[in-house]
């Protein structure tokens, strides 16, 4: 199964998208992105996966040793660190919004006037 | 737009979207036989270059700096915005900073998660500054260590009460702590504008292998991104626990 990391990076894409568009709570759908977002980790990291090979890190290792490559995981690092960002400004919006308008569906969104 | 018309329109897109990302997946080196030119080259240059063991701090830290700097700057407006969007809104009172529930009783903190809470703070703090000061020698860096510190505040809150916080930082001190933080980064790539090579250059001495006190800039930026990440995140809690513990609707000031 050489391919199961890129299924599994493409069915939390798709399984997190349907519940971004379907999600009836901005909680849940906030935590619907991050599973998106998961999708990306597991991709980078897979496409940076050597057979056999180890973390990049050259403390206690032979220098010629097989190591995954390095460029991937500093990205996914990145990655992660603008997820946490993203989440935290989408949580404060949703507590905002719950306490403007006593609810979290984003149904209710639309049909309301501005205040 | 419904529910039911909703599924359709993602079921159209997301088809044709996985279609796609499947002809090009297919297209991708096999799992398992990663084929990075830039990846290889840093594994050979990183080590002898600039003493770092840890080639994805190399990678963050010094080869990609610049980036790691747009990069933390994104969190350092992040919790500018959580701030701005979680302050006082008008009508808001300030209450007293203690748990309430209008509808149950709120059961005390029990002795087991006061005594673990505290008891594994000091540790936790130990090993977040053994984490930020090791990136460029082992796996972590400022951003990893910066996270495990901020948890260390988080336990207090736990075994305690909000108020036991305030005894310990004010907000005032924490965004001064995180503005210090993000401009360090700066300064520290301002060392390499002053000797006379390019921002963000590592420039000063590299010393020797797998010293704590090696690797020219890269422990340097990382206790400052440590400095920002961990004043930010306690920034954040802390606006996040006034949310739910200390601001008060109009009429519902406190018991």
């Amino acid at each position: 199964m050489t391919a199961l990391p890129f299924v599994v990076a493409l069915w939390l894409l798709f399984v997190g998208l349907y519940g971004v568009v379907t999600s009836r709570n901005l909680v849940h759908q906030i935590i619907c992105l991050s599973v998106v977002q998961a999708s990306t980790y597991v991709f980078l990291l897979s496409v940076g996966y050597s057979k056999g090979a180890t973390a990049p890190v050259f403390a206690d290792i032979p220098n010629n040793r097989v190591v995954v490559d390095p460029i991937v995981q500093a990205l996914t690092l990145t990655d992660v660190v603008v997820g946490a960002a993203v989440s935290a400004l989408l949580l404060a919006i949703a507590v905002q919004l719950h306490k403007r308008t006593g609810s979290l569906d984003p149904e209710d969104l639309r049909s309301r006037p501005s205040q | 737009m419904t529910l039911r018309i909703r599924r359709v329109v993602f079921l159209l897109a997301g088809g044709t979207l996985a279609a796609l990302m499947l002809g090009s997946f297919a297209a991708l080196p096999s799992f398992g036989g990663s084929h990075g030119a830039y990846g290889p080259l840093l594994d050979h240059l990183s080590v002898p270059q600039h003493h770092i063991t840890d080639v994805v701090t190399a990678v963050n830290f010094d080869y990609r700096g610049f980036d790691t700097l747009g990069e933390e700057f994104i969190f350092f407006a992040a919790v500018l915005g959580v701030a701005l969007i979680l302050r006082a809104q008008r009508g808001e009172v300030v209450g007293h900073s203690v748990d309430y529930a209008t509808d149950r009783a709120v059961p005390p903190t029990s002795d087991v998660v006061r005594v673990l809470g505290l008891g594994l703070t000091p540790p936790t703090v130990l090993f977040g500054l053994y984490v930020v000061a090791h990136g460029h020698l082992t796996p972590g860096g400022g951003f990893q260590g910066g996270v495990v510190l901020a948890t260390g505040v988080l336990l207090i809150y736990l075994a305690g009460e909000l108020e036991d916080l305030h005894g310990l930082y004010t907000e005032a001190a924490l965004e001064r702590a995180e503005a210090i933080g993000a401009a360090g980064f700066i300064g520290v790539g301002l060392l390499g504008l002053a000797a006379g090579t390019a921002f963000l250059d590592n420039t000063l001495p590299v010393g020797r292998i797998g010293s704590v006190f090696s690797a020219g800039m890269v422990p340097l930026v990382n206790a400052s991104v440590g400095l920002e990440i961990a004043a930010g995140l306690v920034l954040l809690l802390t606006n996040f626990l006034h949310q739910t513990i200390v601001l008060r609707a109009p009429g519902r000031v406190s018991r």
